[in-house]
This record gives C-alpha cells, structure tokens and sequence, in this order.
C-alpha cells in the first residue's frame, strides 16, 4: 500500500499542476453549478438530500401532530393525505436516494482509485436537475385543489379520475427524478466497469462499490417503469386513455402491478447500498476482515435478482387467484435467505474482534439490529393468510420505516460519520455525535416500534383520525416522532461543526478501516489518483 | 446506558399501555380462519424471536466481550464454507416449516364455494353499500358519528368513528359468501375479527367468504386510501343467530314494501318550502357536505362550491339531473339509488336557497319523478 501512496500524492500534484495551467477553478456559486467534479457533486446530493430529509421530517412532525389525540385538530384530512403523500416522495426520491447518489460520488472513485467519474459533465446535470424536480413538487401544495393526495403509490384511479388538478406536475416531477436516477445509474455503472485502477480485479472491489454497481443496474432496470407509470396515468387522467379505468377496457389492478414491479427493486434501491456501507463499518470497528466477503457479494445480486419476483406481495389483497398468491409468498420468504446471509456474515465479522464503538460503529450495530426487526416483520408481512390481517395497517408502516430509518438512514448517518474526517479534513465532535446516536435510537424505537401494536389492533394507515382505543399509543409515537425530528439537529450542528474546524483528521482516522481512501490525505485533494494507484 | 435506555422505554411505555385498553396484539377473532391466522401469526413470530434472541445474543456477547478496551485482539478467520453453507441451509428448512401450514391456511381461505348466502358489497367514496342476494334487501352503511365528535365539540362516544347509521347483519354458522366491487376508487372492505381483507376494485368483482362462530358486534374500517375521508367509513357487522337472522329478514323485506309505499305516496305530497328545508339540510349534511362541506364552499380544485354556482342558481332541470344522474368522470356520485325522489327534491332545494343562493325555487318530489320520465323518453 506504500507505493499506492507515494502515486496517490504525486498523482494529486499533477492534478493541481494542469488545473493552474488551463484555467481558474471558479468561486461561489459558479463553482458549484458548473461543477464536474466528482467530490462537489457528491458535496451537493449530500446537502441537498439532507435538506430534503428535513423538508419530508417536517411534513411527518404534521402528521405525527395531528394524529397526537383522536378528533380532527391541526389539518384537513385533504391536506393530511398530502403530507403522507409528499413525506413518502421526498424520503424515497429527495432523501434517501440522492444520499446513497452522494454517498457514490464522494466514494466510487476515491475507493476504486479512479480520478472521477466516467461522465462529469452528465454527473453535473444529473444533480442539477433534482432540485427543480422537488420545487415542482412543493409547489403543487400550494396550488388550488392541493398537492398530491393519493399516497406515494398513487393508485390509480384514485390517482387519475379522482385527483387534483396538480397531478400533471407530479407526474413531471416523477419523469425529473427518474431522468437523475437512471443518468446517475449510468455513470456508476460506467465508472466501475471502466475505471477502475490497474489490478482492482471485481473479487477486490470494496463492497460498497459492488452493492452500488448492483444498485444501479436495478435502477436501470426499473426507473422506466415508473416513467412508464406515471405516463399512463397522465394520459388516463388528460388525454382520455383508460389503461387504469374499466369502463374503457382497462384494469385498474395493472396499475398496481405496473407500480410494484419497480417499486419492490426500490426497496432493494434503498437498502443495497446500506449494506456496502455497514460491510465497511463494521470490519473497521471490529478491526478484522469482513467475514465472508465472496458470499456478501453472491447474496447481494441474489437479492437483487429475487426482487423482481416478489413484487405482487404488496398487493395480496387485490384478489389474485391463489397459484400467484403462493408464488409470491414463496419467493418473498427466499429473500430472507440471502439476507439472512448478510446478518451472520456481520455477526461473524464482530464474533472475536477487537471491538471499539465510536459513532460510526454504534450507527452500524444500530443498523444490524434494528434492520433485522424490519426483516423479521417483512418475513411475517410475507406469509400471505397473516398479511391479509397485516395490510395497510400501522404494522406495516412500522415494518417499512425500520427498513428505511433505522435501515437506509442509519446506514447514511454512520456512512456520514466514518467519511466525515476524509471529507473536510476534521475529526467530528465525537461526545456531541454519539448524543447525537443515543437520542436518535431511543426516540427511533418510541416512535416505530409501538406502531407494530397499533397495527395488530387494527389502525389501518393513512387516516387522519382514529378511534379511541389507540388514542394511548399514538400519543407516545408522536412523542417519538418529534423527539427523532430534534436530535437530528443535532446531527446538522456535528456536520457544520466538523466542516468549520476541529481536530485535524490524519490520512487514516480509523485503526481498522481498509480501502484505498484511507491512503490519500484528509481532507481528501481536489483532485485524487490522477495516475491510478497499483493495487497488488 | 443500556440501563438508561431502559428505564427511559419503561416510563414511557408502562403506564401507558396499562392504562389503555388496546389489545397489543392480533386478534383471534371469531372463525375457523380468523383462529388459524392468528395461531401462524404467532408461529412466526415465535421463530422471530428465537432467531432474534441467538443473533442478538452472540451479537451482544461479542460486544461485551470482545471489545478492545478488555484487551480483546482480533482473530485472522474470515471465511468458513462449511459455517456459510449451515446458514445458508438451515433458515430455508426454517421457511418450509413456515411455509406449509401457511399454505394450508392460505387455500381453505381462498375457497369460497358452497356458500349459504352471497351478499354484494360495494364501496364507493366514503360509504358501504351492501345487497343480499335472493332477499332484495339492499341499503347504505354511514358513517353515523356527529361530525361535533370528530371537531371535538362534544366528548367522543364508545365507539367513535366505529360506528355505523345501519350495519350489516349476518346470521352466524353458515357461510357466507361476499363479492367486492367498487363504484368509484378503490376500496378494501376489512373485519378483522373475520381475518376477512379484500380490495374493492372498480369494475371487478372480488371473491372471500367467512363463518361466524360468535354471535355479536364487529367492527372495522376500509383499509385502502380511498380520497379525503378514508378514515371516515367504518364497517359494522352485526352476527346474529339463524332465528334472528329469518326475523330481520322479514322485518327488512317488510320496511322495504313500506318504503317503496310511502315514496309513492310523497310523489303526491307537496312540501311547503320551510319542510323541504328542514329535510334538505339534514340530507344535505349527511350525503352531500363532505365533499362540497358543510357551508357550500367546497374544497378549490378538489369539490366544486354550490355557493353561487351556474348549478345551484341556474336551471332547475339541470340541477336535477347532476343529482339524480352524477356526472361521470368526476367523484360526483348518481343519488337516484341511494335517496328517495323525496329527499332528492329537499337537497335540490336546501342547495338553491341556503347559503345566500336565495333562488326561491323549491322542488317536489313529482318534479325528480318527472325527471326521470322525461329521460325515459
């Protein structure tokens, strides 16, 4: 790893050298919109999703406020199924998402020892063209008729006949985001295949870079079919088409099927790339090898391949003949396989280490735990006769919010700390970050983990009002609801903290952590491994 | 801090849950099916929880124990076939354990032949409509709690927004078979007692059955997001034993020769303006004001207002029509099924004169019949 070195720092010279020659790097604002390097746009997606994190957190603190006592209080029930709505949308494509995007650009090259991504100039559009995408989302709230109110599945036809007049400005918002996905698919796909550093063979690639690769052949595979989606229900609703409408000849059950075969893949979308991270943390902290690296990467894509054959388990109740019913409860219980896999292989990594728990560490064990209830919760959301009892009820928005808050978030939270140091050059306040962790994980499980009871009771999800018996419960969920939405201010003030000073951060801030970042300096240099490391 | 964490959980969740009388789990409801459900339900979640408690387990033991600042050095392994084949092997035996009752399960649920009576439900936006067939007993199921409850004027009632203007009664013991349609978006007709959920899809009929054991009051929700009041169109079901059953049958058959009597009658009736008032409010707030609201404003963009509208104060005939006929495409819904020619002519007319319309129009249950003759032609 010597010589990586040595090049890395000659490399970073010569970079700088060229960029003197041609032509200034531009200030303010200039240098961010024109950006093509792959460390801003990484720097952008990672704001941008963050803002949006707290953007949707502040639509779920109206929510969780309304729903803080039975009776009708704060908001209309036309304008609470806009929160649920548009909460969904902007934590699926604004937060999540763009983050795990982020979290490719900073890392992709830097890890694979390639001096950035294969196509800059699409990089820099791909991210430009997301914040228009969510301004014309936000904006549909504030128009006559409202935002979207159908749930961030839009079920037709509640989505097309029945829907405000803002759809059309959904829909387009929906294409936006789908176009910025799959361009940011594409380079991730390009840049590992291409450009990866002399003797990086694919058995060494680190595995976030594998589960990414993995993740951007799913978005590829699936991004057009909700562009398909979305079109028809444009057309449904304006140009008299009726796909979804059965006095027209259409079904509007196709629109679910359509709908669920790119959403399940989404799932994985949003989880993949936690994993990579988690197989990071976790071998660094525990100060061994990942165990079983070979088999991390096979469940990886048998996940991934599992995920198009699962997707009509969200949809058990819309009258399916039984053969499908069985099939699909079959295929989503495989998935518990592979992902099971995972779990013991970081189980396993951790068995007989040397274990020490600063923040990025105590995130990831946060993420193995809690990630399997999520899992456990999936697996019995898969047996079909018990789903039927389980569907579009709170036990079910407990079950997916373990999988994306204290699955995908989690993942990106302590992805955020252990990269923090390499990004700015400053070790973060490690006493404020784990207030930080303990706030967030208790308040975490006091919101979602009551939400299981009030499912098994019967709430169903997505109303504004309930009956009396779950007044108690709700209560405390909200309570942790608005508990979790403050300690992530916490979590800005160690961003903002770390950016403007502390202690500086060495080249390799971890004792354990492996990967060619680790081998160039912290903050990392504009511009990294301009000649390619030589990986042995 | 395990022990903070702890103490934090309990004082947050103990009191609480004792003090409300929420059931913290699924129900075993009151069928054959409902009963295996909840007993699969409790399988796998048993498995969980044994699966959980030894991951856990060996998780927290290598946390506690081998941590660095015990002195704890790492070991070099880092892959063992063997120990990946075991992990791999052994969950899947787990899941066709699970798998096979859950199969079973699955297939007597979706059989629902040799039924002893078929009711048609249908959903539309935001009520429950219900026929019997072979009885022609058909009729609507509102939501019946005072919208002053749900504004938190007046205290909340035992069952609030669980409660029904007429529920469903079904006899005990004998199978009864459903089919689920929807009249406008789609709709899930769930009890949980009956571990009975399925979608009301528009255009399609969907097919489940249940058998109740119990005789008794059950009660539950629509389960699929269907616009504005979702959470406003509960389900009640009222199982009651065979004998009862034949007695309500009657009873219903009979009110149904009286209703259709007195609606003949009332076409020859004429109702003085202050009477079709009266009525037309109450019909109003109850039908029409959740989506056009109470004050005739509607929501902009969503619900068209009736204040000043080219319906409300423009042709008589045409404000008939909307009512009667629905407009297609929109979620105005047709009310010639589901009101009298009575309480038709007092919406019309509540809607042309409240709210400062001021018309002075008032409508008669003739005029709604003559409507409909005029489309005959």
């Amino acid at each position: 790893m010597n010589t990586a070195n040595e090049t890395t720092l000659d490399g970073h010279n010569q970079g700088a050298d060229n960029d003197h020659e041609h032509e200034p790097m531009p200030t303010g604002i200039k240098r961010w919109l024109f950006t093509t390097n792959h460390k801003d746009i990484g720097t952008l997606y990672l704001w941008f999703s963050f803002i949006m994190f707290l953007t949707g957190g502040a639509m779920a603190m109206v929510i969780r406020a309304e729903l803080f006592q039975p009776g009708l209080q704060l908001v209309e029930p036309n304008f609470f199924n806009q929160m649920t709505t548009v909460h969904g949308l902007i934590m699926v494509f604004g937060a999540v998402m763009p983050a795990f995007t982020g979290l490719a650009n900073w890392l992709i090259p830097m890890m694979i020892g390639a001096p950035d991504m294969a196509l800059p100039r699409m990089n820099n559009w791909s991210f430009w063209i997301l914040p228009f995408a969510f301004l014309i989302l936000l904006s549909s709230l504030f128009m006559e008729g409202g935002g979207p109110n159908f749930g961030w599945t839009f079920y037709a036809p509640l989505s097309t006949t029945y829907s405000p007049d803002s759809t059309a400005l959904f829909v387009f918002s929906v294409h936006i985001m789908g176009i910025s996905s799959i361009m940011g698919a594409i380079n991730v796909i390009v840049t590992i295949v291409n450009m990866r550093a002399p003797g990086m063979t694919w058995m060494k690639l680190p595995l976030f870079v594998w589960t990414w690769l993995i993740t951007a052949f799913l978005l590829i595979a699936v991004m057009p079919v909700l562009a398909g989606v979305v079109t028809m229900v444009l057309t449904d609703k304006f140009f008299g088409t009726s796909f979804f409408d059965a006095a027209g000849g259409g079904d509007p059950v196709m629109f679910q099927h359509i709908f669920w075969f790119f959403g399940h893949p989404e799932v994985y979308i949003m989880i993949l790339p936690s994993f990579g991270i988690i197989s990071a943390i976790i071998p660094a902290f525990s100060r061994k090898r990942l165990f079983g690296y070979a088999s991390m990467v096979y469940a990886t894509a048998s996940i991934a391949i599992l995920s198009f054959l699962v997707w009509a388990h969200h949809m058990f109740t819309t009258g399916m003949p039984v053969f499908a019913e069985l099939f699909f409860m079959y295929c989503t219980m495989l998935i518990a396989v592979p992902t099971g896999v995972k779990i013991f292989n970081w189980v396993a990594t951790m068995w007989r280490g040397s274990i020490t728990f600063e923040t990025p560490m105590l995130f990831a064990i946060a993420f193995i735990i809690l990630f399997t209830i999520g899992g456990f919760s999936g697996l019995m959301l898969a047996i079909t006769p018990a789903d039927f009892q389980y569907h579009d009820t709170y036990f079910v928005v407990a079950h997916f919010h373990y999988v994306l808050v204290t699955g995908a978030i989690f993942s990106i939270m302590a992805a955020a700390y252990y990269w923090l140091p390499k990004w700015t050059g400053h070790m973060y306040d490690e006493r404020l970050a784990q207030w930080h962790f303990w706030s967030s994980v208790i308040s975490v499980n006091v919101l979602f983990f009551p939400m299981h009871f009030l499912g098994l009771a019967g709430m169903p999800r997505r109303i504004p009002d309930y009956a009396i018996q779950f007044a108690d419960v709700n209560q405390i969920v909200s309570i942790g609801g608005f508990a979790f939405g403050l300690a992530q201010l916490i979590f800005l003030a160690v961003v903002i903290k770390c950016i403007r000073g502390g202690k500086q951060a060495p080249a390799k801030p971890w004792e354990g952590s492996e990967g060619l970042e680790w081998t160039i300096p912290s903050p990392a240099p504009y511009h990294t491994f301009s000649t390619p490391p030589e990986i042995k | 801090m395990k022990h903070l964490l702890f103490s934090v959980l309990m004082m947050l969740f103990a009191p609480n849950l004792l003090a409300t009388d929420m059931p913290l789990n699924m129900t075993q409801g009151v069928t054959e099916i409902s009963s295996k459900v909840y007993h699969l339900h409790m399988v796998i979640l048993y498995i969980c929880c044994a699966i959980g408690v030894i991951v856990f387990g060996i998780m927290i033991y290598s946390m506690i124990h081998h941590r660095k600042s015990k002195g704890a050095v790492a070991a070099n392994f880092h892959e063992s076939t063997k120990v990946e084949i075991a992990w791999t092997v052994v969950p899947f035996i787990i899941l066709i354990i699970m798998a096979i009752p859950a199969t079973k399960t699955l297939i007597a649920m979706e059989d629902p032949s040799d039924a002893d009576l078929t009711i048609k439900v249908t959903g539309s936006q935001w009520k429950w409509h219900y026929s019997y067939f072979d009885h022609d007993i058909d009729f609507f199921s509102i939501l019946s709690t005072p919208r002053e409850q749900i504004e938190g004027k007046e205290a909340k009632g035992e069952h609030y927004l669980l409660e029904v203007d007429k529920p469903l009664v079904l006899p005990i013991n004998r199978k009864v078979r459903f089919l689920m349609t929807s009249d406008d978006v789609i709709h899930s007709w769930w009890v949980p007692a009956f571990a009975v959920k399925k979608d009301a899809n528009p255009g399609f009929i969907n097919e489940a059955w249940t058998k109740i054991d119990k005789a008794g009051t059950y009660r539950g929700q629509c389960a699929e997001l269907c616009g504005k009041d979702h959470g406003f169109m509960p389900i009640v079901v009222e199982a009651v034993s065979e004998a009862d059953f034949e007695t309500w049958l009657a009873s219903q058959q009979q009110l149904t020769e009286d209703k259709a009597q007195q609606a003949q009658a009332a076409l020859n009736q004429t109702l003085s303006q202050p009477e079709l008032m009266t009525l037309g409010e109450q019909v109003y707030l109850a039908r029409c004001a959740a989506c056009h609201q109470p004050n005739g404003m509607g929501l902009p963009g969503v619900f068209p207002g009736l204040v000043k509208s080219p319906i409300t104060v423009g042709k008589v005939g045409a404000h008939i029509d909307i009512v009667v006929n629905g407009k297609p495409g929109t979620a105005m819904q047709a009310f010639a099924n589901q009101l009298t020619a009575t309480e038709i002519a007092a919406v019309v007319t509540y809607e042309r004169n409240a709210w400062g319309n001021d018309t002075g129009d008032t409508v008669q249950a003739a005029d709604i019949e003559k409507h409909g003759q005029q489309e005959a032609q």
